[in-house]
């Protein structure tokens, strides 16, 4: 076999996963609740394709050869164990679906039921997002160790420890019921969106954590529409990051340096990726229930409108910070709230806004400083402004944003 | 307990010392202080001079050996060292992470070792 022929293999074999990670990992975590024997099971599948199939070609469907191929080393495994009076029923149930006829058709998908266990309030509320990433995309540990600041080993332990819940801990494979369903939907969106990363939309900072990790949460986000494709905050929370994600290109100016929202050039920011953002929003609305991630979907598609008007009605986006307030009292949403008003009112009334955080709330979030100081450096009180200055550029993790926040403390 | 944050910086950080103070990466340390000193974290550190002033010593086999230069023969080099109170690693890698020196060099965060200081110094 020909070195392009290899390269062909590696590559269907990597995207196959990258499609089927989740779909396969959820289906035969279904049946077992074992995710990390699923995650094992399906590796040493993935394995054996980059052995076999350069030799014997690609199967006809590689999804389903690495399905069998995965159950049937679940299967020996479990045996292995001698598991097998507690898991027999299990053991009939995978033997069972597993002729070749079943999968040469479609095989159930069970990664909504997968979210929902990694979202699950039994597990802790830190590892939602890692075991999403893991579980439902494949990424290392590694990876998503770096995303969250943790040491490479302490996160794959947690994950391992997550897992062991997930199998042990009588967790359900299931989509919640009516009653339970918004929290329970909350809680995955959250998930899906703290992988987004926070502060794609804040005022003078950012934090560039979650950055890399973009592409991934909004792969989760239309993973999570394909199974729920009623529910107005799925749609909501796609729009918020796809307006985001509009304007990456534009968040950076030629040099690296940091472009605040209000000054980047409307030119750079994606036409398609903010239509798309538009279209889900209007899906939304026609639901008639709001909600967090469509209030903060809104505030972005008023600032996505200066790329027609060149304006920015910070009138509009005051009203819906006032509702997000309402909703969702979180240190980022009063910030952004006091930066609007500013706008708005003048920089007194965004600093009364500022004022009413409760003290030593905000003292280690750099948005607020970084808000706090370019309003008092707009009403001229140059010692308290140079000091807020020092406080955010001392909080800040990018050097872009350092810089930015230098440059303008003088 | 208490972490050291040792501050690996580049040749071009470590050629910010002659600049003026206005200086961004300067600049960048100085606010980056003031945070670690206003949030009650910060224990102690210094800076160290650059890396041509070090002498290195070895003895062996009753032999002195000096070398100049630094013991290890890398790019970035150890600039100086921060000590600071904090309740985990968590939190002691998202210091870390603030430091101005991380996007440059690198920051290793390393727990202090009172247990050893103990047995050497009773």
């Amino acid at each position: 076999m020909s070195g392009s022929d290899q390269e062909d293999v590696h590559r269907t074999v990597e995207r196959v996963a990258r499609e089927s990670y989740g779909r396969l990992v959820a289906y035969l975590s279904s049946h077992t609740r074992d995710v990390a024997g699923a995650e094992d099971a399906l590796s040493e599948a993935l394995i054996a394709a980059l052995k076999t199939w350069p030799r014997g070609g690609l199967p006809r469907n590689p999804e389903a050869w690495l399905l069998t191929t995965a159950r049937r080393s679940l299967i020996d495994f479990m045996r292995h164990q001698r598991v097998v009076l507690a898991s027999e029923p299990t053991l009939l149930l995978l033997k069972e679906n597993s002729t070749e006829a079943t999968l040469a058709t479609q095989f159930p998908d069970e990664r909504l039921k997968l979210l929902f266990v990694c979202a699950h309030p039994a597990i802790d509320l830190a590892m939602h997002t890692p075991l999403m990433l893991q579980t439902v995309l494949g990424l290392d540990a590694a990876r998503i160790a770096g995303a969250f600041l943790i040491p490479p080993k302490t996160m794959g332990q947690r994950l391992v420890r997550a897992k062991t819940k997930i199998r042990d801990g009588g967790i359900r494979f299931e989509v919640p019921q009516d009653r339970e369903l918004p929290e329970r939907l909350g809680a995955v969106l959250e998930a899906i969106y703290a992988a987004f990363g926070i502060g794609w939309d804040d005022v003078a900072g950012t934090d560039q954590r979650g950055r890399d990790l973009a592409e991934e949460a909004i792969w989760l986000a239309r993973v999570l529409l394909q199974l729920m494709p009623d529910e107005a905050e799925v749609h909501g929370l796609l729009a918020l990051m796809l307006h985001c994600e509009a304007r990456r290109a534009a968040r950076r100016g030629p040099k690296g340096q940091y472009v605040p929202l209000s000054q980047q050039d409307p030119n750079q920011w994606s036409l398609p990726l903010m239509e798309e953002a538009e279209r889900h929003l209007d899906e939304a609305a026609r639901h008639g229930r709001s909600g967090r991630f469509q209030l903060e979907a809104a505030i972005q598609s008023v600032h996505a409108e200066r790329a027609r008007s060149g304006r920015i009605e910070w009138a509009a986006i005051v009203r819906f910070y006032e509702q997000l307030v309402r909703i969702s009292p979180t240190l980022g949403t009063y910030t952004g709230h006091a930066a609007a008003v500013a706008e708005a009112s003048g920089p007194n009334a965004g600093l009364a806004v500022l004022d009413a955080i409760e003290s030593g709330l905000a003292n280690g979030y750099q948005p607020y400083w970084a808000v706090r100081a370019h309003l008092l450096q707009r009403l001229g009180k140059r010692p308290e402004a140079m000091d807020a200055y020092d406080r955010a550029v001392g909080l800040a993790e990018d050097r872009a944003v350092r810089e930015f926040l230098l440059q303008k403390r003088g | 307990m208490q972490f050291a944050l040792l501050i690996y910086e580049s040749p071009e950080a470590f050629a910010t010392r002659k600049k003026d103070e206005n200086d961004l990466y300067t600049g960048a340390w100085r606010a980056y202080y003031k945070a670690l000193v206003e949030a009650g974290v910060y224990v102690g550190g210094d800076p160290l001079e650059v890396p041509e002033t070090a002498t290195t010593l070895r003895v062996s086999e009753g032999k002195r050996r000096v070398q100049d230069g630094p013991y290890a023969d890398t790019k970035e080099q150890l600039g100086g060292f921060v000590v600071l109170e904090l309740p985990s690693l968590d939190v002691a890698l998202d210091w870390a992470a603030r430091c101005p020196t991380a996007s440059s060099g690198a920051v290793e965060v390393r727990p202090l070792a009172p247990e050893t200081k103990r047995r050497v110094s009773e």
